[in-house]
């Protein structure tokens, strides 16, 4: 086999390593729901608002409630500023994770209604999709909506020929070799499906077998902080 | 979207409890709610902050570039500030561009600042004619729950206090990625503050909560600096439409020049982090 020429994480991490995490249930109190999500430089916050009467009429479902998400990046959340309000890039991340949350999101109980999903990124180290959706999933709990299960979401990353999880900013910019390759991946917590999937980059059928197993064990480690942020939250108690 | 209705009965509570110089949450009328101050809330940012009053809380962040000057200014830097009120904040803002009340909201702390004369402009000159920083305020409300005008404008200060000037490679006309210990170029003896009164049923007040707020005939938005130990004005605004009679003018104006004397202080600790 060919040796990668990426052999040493740039801040120091094992290969299988998550940035460390950190989280908060219930930050914005005018919103239903909210929750904030951080993985190393990258944090998310997201607010849940509804269900509430979906307006205009015609949009409505008379079968269940609607889900609506909506991403943005805060205009100095990286070092070229954005300017505020939406984008291309930020409709399509919108698009994306309103899918992946309503794979696990049951709105029947409320027809005609919507839920609204804001998700926002203060500060940005990449990732910040899945540090979203990690946020958003937390904030949807916290709304006390009812949710077959959670999603937990990691980016799983190529640097060269060398597989990643939790790519940070440095190691998207990774341009030697085979150069970077970021793929975002949402995994339902008990069934295990894949909730959002994306890839930017090059990579082997093969090795993208393995981009998901490494998402799956990744998952799992965010999903218990995500479990304990909800406990703290609830006071100890544990009512998944 | 939606307005929030709020409740004859709720109205006539409010009211009546100011009649007795209260408010409904036990503070007096010219009482700010408690002030929390957070600062570099995010890294990639030349400086910024989380300003808290009461349960209103907005995010803000200093980010600089380097841009041609105007032609009527060419040895001076630019100044922009927005503000987004976004629905993660209140049920009554909505998604998409900014309306009037984000854009309102920014162009007056906009004013207040660039009258006063706090940002050096001409210390952002690079090369004259040529190249001068660019410095763009940013406003993102996490929470409304009333005051955005004082509470923006805190924000503004703070941010602007601490900033850094990014690293400038003259020679390749690029901004490295890393920032240098050189202070954002402030008259610091010049800064004003922003303090907004409204008028609630036959009362003055400050720092309203939201459901004050709705219910407030008008509001005016004072823009106070120090002029050798006088309050000077830099900028005002009349909200809403409700009129002011001159008694009230007067009354208002002695009243905040008051509160300025004791809010000051207090500012100025928060922007110069003392």
């Amino acid at each position: 086999m060919v040796e990668s020429l990426y052999k040493i994480r740039i801040d120091g991490r094992q290969f299988d390593e998550l940035r460390p995490i950190k989280t908060k249930v219930g930050i914005i109190p005018s919103a239903d729901g909210s929750a904030m999500f951080e993985t190393g430089g990258t944090r998310a916050i997201a607010a849940v608002r509804g269900p509430r009467t979906l307006h205009p009429q015609h949009m409505q479902d008379s079968k269940t409630g609607v889900l609506r998400v909506s991403y943005g990046m805060m205009p100095f959340s990286v070092w070229d500023r954005i300017r505020p309000g939406p984008s291309r890039r930020s409709e399509e991340i919108s698009k994306v994770c309103e899918w992946a949350l309503s794979s696990v999101l049951d709105l029947s109980a409320f027809p005609n209604s919507v839920v609204d999903v804001f998700i926002q990124i203060p500060q940005a180290d990449a990732g910040t999709r899945v540090a979203g959706l990690n946020a958003a999933a937390l904030a949807l709990a916290d709304a006390g909506l009812p949710m077959r299960e959670m999603i937990s979401a990691i980016a799983v990353g190529k640097c060269d020929k060398t597989l990643i999880v939790d790519v940070d900013k440095a190691e998207e910019d990774f341009h030697e070799g085979e150069g970077p390759t970021d793929i975002p991946v949402a995994i339902t917590s008990r069934t295990k499906n894949v909730s959002l999937l994306q890839l930017d980059g090059k990579i082997s059928v093969k090795e993208l077998a393995e981009v998901i197993e490494m998402a799956k064990l990744a998952c799992d480690k965010i999903l218990e902080a995500q479990m304990n942020a909800l406990k703290e939250r609830n006071g100890g108690t544990d009512d998944e | 979207m939606s307005k929030v209705v709020i409740p004859r009965l709720q109205i006539e509570r409010i009211i009546s409890a100011l009649k007795e110089g209260k408010r409904l949450d036990g503070r007096n009328i010219l009482d700010y709610r408690d002030i929390k101050i957070e600062r570099n809330i995010s890294s990639n940012a030349e400086s910024s902050v989380s300003v808290k009053i009461g349960k209103t809380e907005v995010y803000c962040g200093v980010k600089m570039a380097v841009t041609a000057p105007y032609s009527d200014s060419p040895n001076e830097g630019t100044f922009m500030m927005t503000a987004e009120l976004h629905p993660m904040a209140s049920e009554t803002f909505d998604i998409g561009r900014p309306g009037i009340n984000a854009i309102e909201l920014a162009r007056v702390i906009d004013r207040g600042i660039r009258e006063s004369g706090f940002i050096d402009f001409k210390g952002l000159c690079i090369k004259e004619g040529e190249k001068v920083w660019q410095v763009f305020v940013d406003v993102f409300v996490l929470n409304d729950d009333g005051n955005l005008f004082d509470v923006t404008g805190l924000a503004a200060l703070i941010a602007l206090g601490s900033a850094k000037l990014p690293v400038y490679n003259e020679e390749e006309d690029k901004l490295e990625h890393k920032r240098s210990d050189i202070d954002l170029p402030l008259n610091k003896e010049l800064m004003s503050f922003n303090m907004t009164v409204y008028k609630v049923g036959d009362k003055i007040l400050i720092d309203p909560t939201k459901e004050e707020e709705d219910i407030a005939d008008y509001r005016l938005s004072i823009a106070f600096g120090d002029n050798n130990g006088e309050a000077r004005i830099t900028a005002l605004q009349k909200g809403k439409a409700g009129v002011i009679n001159t008694e009230d003018l007067n009354s208002i104006l002695k009243t905040v020049e008051d509160k300025y004397k004791t809010m000051f202080p207090t500012v100025k600790k928060l922007v110069w982090n003392e």
